[in-house]
């Protein structure tokens, strides 16, 4: 918290010598040993903790590859193969940094769950959240450059698809389009530069990080119970307490991601992207990376290609004006009886436009079903469910959260984080 | 009422990872193929401990060799990988693959393409084990005009570019049957249910009954005995499909064994630091929740 | 990793207990310090380039009194025929006279004295020395003027040592293995 005052104190010399001349270690110690943090976080609130170490761990492996990868057309497919099978320990690095982009949007993904149903982003924690949101679209953006560098068939052919999505903006799409190109199509000139932004982007986002942990340290962390830090009883210091826990959240998610990058290191990819780039013949499925699915999918939702690129972007955007739509005075969901349901939807909703992304918008979502016509498309097919799911998208952040917020009847909130944890005693003894 | 929906919540959370998890593996079959398979007596490379058998890398290899090869290239492999710890032809003698007899001899059965430094005319010279595979076409145009359109893809990383992997190069292998009745097939062209396609167009019976698969140009390339084993395996159509598979599967990610042991260990080691930190962890915060 | 104040959290054996908070401290540095070793050995040389780390030479390409500079290991190599005025100047030289003193016998194949293959990089700051050049009918290198004889040893100049002489080997009477 702001007001907690710095307890730091200075043993040695060298100590003192350096606090009074640059005082970093006053703000480690306050920031991550003697820092404040309330007693009743659980196992969502360690992601936080497993995202810091998934930026490490792709800048770290991200790095290491950079020193072996050539961004050329007619080299880079060959120079990652050569990554794979003949630098020492390249097979492993580079599993581990093709696998760890998936596993850093899964934990991204939880935890901007987590930050939705807890409430996490309302006031005072609006910047927090919205500097999130900015690491998220970062990530993006990265994670798409990222995927083009190998230049197999799927790298080649997402590059040429989402760059013209750029190209449905009115007038001006085009020129933008030959400029983000750097020619009339995706060619060497694109992916030099993709190169170049791949690695840059990924310290822009580290220097976000930063602002949204300095949000993070002004505001406090939220809890589960969604009440503010009252007294000294409501918390712990960081370190042990908070560092064994989240090292305990770490030590699993490492577990999860080992079990990929050792035993099922492509089952996250697409085997098309293991076929060198051929710009006259397309895949027969151009799909994205699994986490880029549900956009995707709200993209071809709509039929107008300009329409669908503003739906896409607005999904993402929608996010960033999510503090000012929720109308509730309460923050976590436990104390919201009808809200929590749709936001039970909200989630299936979300895995169900992942999923609608990877079909074919024409094919049946149940075969054999008798269907009819509705509009532009059947009525049985993929392209409504995507329809449907896109619209509940929309309307979960644009007319539930508002609506919702004034009319339900939220459950009696405690009066602190202490009696929450007395409260949640009780239950279980009770139980 | 409460506790329940918490405990619904809860799970309602784990469930949405997991889904998460199985909807991130791509989950579609390219077209209507059929869905590959492993030979009967199964693959000895497939699950978390599974490694390769050097003698069926080794037959395997030959059918490459003396059948894949007429039309494939391998360009990504060198042939001192042949001789690398894991690989067909691995001798501990010889810890340096360069030095192994076996694989000189067969880089030296190749030409590549060379530049004679006293006359500066592009020549060709026998292959050591550190060059790598030729190409079989000097360019694309060169290899479609010798296969009738088609270009044979190159077999390096065939098993990881196919949804499958060595199952659908084994599946395609022994899958040729004849053309069903009532699909037409263009002439230079072969049916074959596991490959990728789209047979509607070409299909002239029942609609609801179009026949899985595609295509090809490759006609079927191995019959019984086509080539000759030197450890005197019967040389199968089933033999010869299973031993290329697997060739390709370890030349595809020649790391594999190496892969799948080191994350056995590491996984030792996680769950034992994971329980050693959860002990910490309880008696931490024991009472303090 | 992390020391718990005493005061908390206390139950339980107090041996035991901080056992299990090292035990852990101690698994997290381990798993550290196993991540470190690929880390760092993807930068020493990739299999593939250890591969060419020999080359073979055919030696009839050279002629009498000349050198051929092939590339090994990305460095230039010197194959020079020697004539038997320049191998008897090299086998002539008293060792008391060399700044890093080695007999000529040791730096060819016995039986093949014409043949001097030699590493083209001064031992002074790795430049290349010049063929024919200098005071002592060997190399001269034009950076901070190095003089080698006909043997490769370093006779004047600032390079502390004698050019490097390869591992080879004969595989016939005009072929070599370097590396």
């Amino acid at each position: 918290m702001s007001d907690h005052p710095s307890t730091y104190e200075p043993k040695t010399g060298v100590e003192k010598w350096l606090d009074q001349r640059l005082p970093i270690v006053r703000l480690a110690y306050d920031s991550f040993v003697d820092y404040p943090t309330p007693r009743n976080l659980n196992y969502w609130w360690t992601f936080g903790g497993i995202l810091s170490v998934c930026l490490m761990i792709q800048i770290v492996t991200g790095i290491i590859l950079a020193m072996h990868y050539t961004a050329h057309i007619d080299l880079a497919f060959n120079s990652v193969e050569r990554i794979m099978r003949d630098v020492n320990y390249g097979w492993l690095i580079r599993y581990v940094h093709a696998n760890g982009a998936s596993m850093f949007f899964f934990a991204v993904f939880v935890h901007m769950f987590r930050g939705l149903y807890y409430g996490s982003y309302k006031a005072p924690r609006e910047v927090l959240w919205i500097l999130g949101c900015l690491i998220f679209f970062l990530m993006i953006a990265t994670a798409f450059m990222g995927y083009v560098l190998p230049w197999g068939q799927m790298s080649f052919h997402g590059a040429v698809v989402i760059t013209n999505l750029i190209g449905s903006i009115p007038v001006i799409g085009g020129p933008i389009l030959t400029w983000l190109q750097g020619g009339f199509a995706v060619d060497q000139a694109t992916l030099n530069r993709f190169f170049s932004l791949h690695y840059l982007l990924p310290f822009v986002i580290a220097g976000v990080v930063i602002l949204h942990i300095w949000a993070l340290h002004v505001v406090g962390q939220n809890n589960p119970a969604g009440v503010d830090i009252k007294s000294k009883e409501d918390t712990v210091p960081f370190t042990p307490y908070a560092t064994v826990k989240d090292g305990l959240g770490i030590i699993f998610f490492l577990i999860l991601f080992s079990i990929f990058v050792f035993f099922m290191p492509n089952a996250l990819g697409h085997a098309d992207n293991y076929i060198p780039a051929n710009p006259l013949v397309t895949p027969a499925h151009i799909v994205p990376e699994w986490y880029l699915l549900p956009f995707y999918a709200i993209l071809r939702a709509i039929p107008d290609k300009f329409g669908g690129v503003i739906a896409m972007f607005g999904a993402i955007a929608v996010l960033f004006v999510l503090p000012w739509l929720d109308t509730s005075k309460v923050r976590s969901m436990r104390y919201r009886p009808v809200m929590r349901w749709f936001f039970v939807i909200f989630v299936v909703v979300c895995l169900g436009l992942g999923w609608c992304g990877a079909q074919l918008p024409d094919a049946p979502v149940v075969p054999g079903l008798p269907s009819f016509t509705l509009l532009d498309g059947e009525f049985n097919s993929y392209l409504w469910l995507t329809r449907a799911l896109t619209l509940y998208y929309f309307a979960f952040f644009l007319l539930i959260m508002p609506w919702v917020g004034l009319k339900e009847d939220p459950l009696p909130v405690p009066a602190s984080i202490s009696e929450a944890i007395l409260a949640e005693h009780a239950k279980k003894k009770g139980a | 009422m409460s506790a329940i929906m918490t405990k619904g919540l809860k799970a309602l959370g784990l469930a949405a990872i997991a889904a998460t998890l199985a909807l991130s593996a791509p989950a579609f079959a390219a077209g209507g193929a059929k869905h590959p398979h492993a030979p009967k007596e199964g693959f000895s490379f497939e699950g978390p401990f599974g490694t390769f058998d050097q003698g069926q890398l080794q037959r395997g290899y030959k059918v490459f060799r003396e059948v894949c090869s007429n039309c494939h290239s391998a360009t990504l492999m060198s042939f001192r990988n042949l001789g690398q710890k894991g690989g067909p032809f691995y001798d501990e003698k010889y810890k340096n693959p360069n030095d192994n007899p076996i694989v000189k001899q067969i880089a030296s059965e190749f030409e590549v393409p060379d530049v004679d430094t006293d006359t500066g005319d592009a020549i060709t010279r026998p292959a050591t084990p550190s060059d790598h595979f030729p190409a079989k076409f000097a360019n694309t145009y060169a290899a479609a005009a010798s296969n009738g359109g088609a270009i044979p893809p190159d077999l390096s990383v065939i098993t990881k570019a196919r949804h499958g992997g060595a199952r659908y190069v084994y599946s395609l292998l022994t899958g040729y049957v004849g053309t069903p009745k009532g699909l037409t097939v263009n002439e230079g062209q072969h049916y074959n249910p596991y490959m990728a396609g789209d047979l509607h167009s070409a299909w002239k019976g029942d609609p609801k009954h179009v026949p899985p698969g595609g295509v090809l140009a490759m006609a079927p390339p191995l019959k019984d005995d086509l080539v000759t084993y030197d450890d005197g395996t019967k040389a199968t159509t089933h033999q010869m499909a299973a031993d290329v598979a697997a060739f390709l599967e370890w030349a595809g990610d020649p790391h594999a064994t190496l892969r799948k042991k080191t994350g056995v260990g590491v996984l030792i080691y996680l769950l034992l630091f994971a329980g050693v930190t959860y002990a910490a962890y309880r008696k931490l915060w024991h009472g303090k929740h | 990793m992390s020391e718990p104040a005493t005061d908390h959290g206390g139950h339980g054996d107090p041996n035991r207990r901080d056992f299990i908070y090292i035990a852990a401290g101690a698994a997290a540095v381990g798993a550290v310090a196993m991540v470190i070793p690929p880390l760092v050995d993807q930068m020493n040389p990739a299999a593939d380039t250890l591969a060419l780390a020999s080359t073979e030479f055919d030696l009839s390409k050279v002629q009498e009194g000349m050198q051929v500079v092939i590339k090994w290991r990305g460095k230039p190599l010197f194959v020079r025929y020697r004539t038997p005025k320049e191998i008897k100047e090299a086998q002539d030289v008293k060792l008391t006279d060399l700044k890093d003193p080695q007999a000529d016998a040791d730096r060819v194949k016995k039986g093949k004295e014409q043949y001097l293959i030699l590493v083209g990089s001064c031992t002074h700051l790795g430049c290349v020395p010049t063929f024919g050049a200098g005071d002592y009918g060997g190399w001269f290198c034009p950076c901070h003027g190095s003089h080698y004889d006909t043997s490769g040893r370093i006779r004047k100049g600032p390079a502390p040592l004698n050019l490097a002489v390869p591992d080879f080997q004969f595989l016939s009477d005009t072929k070599v293995k370097i590396g």
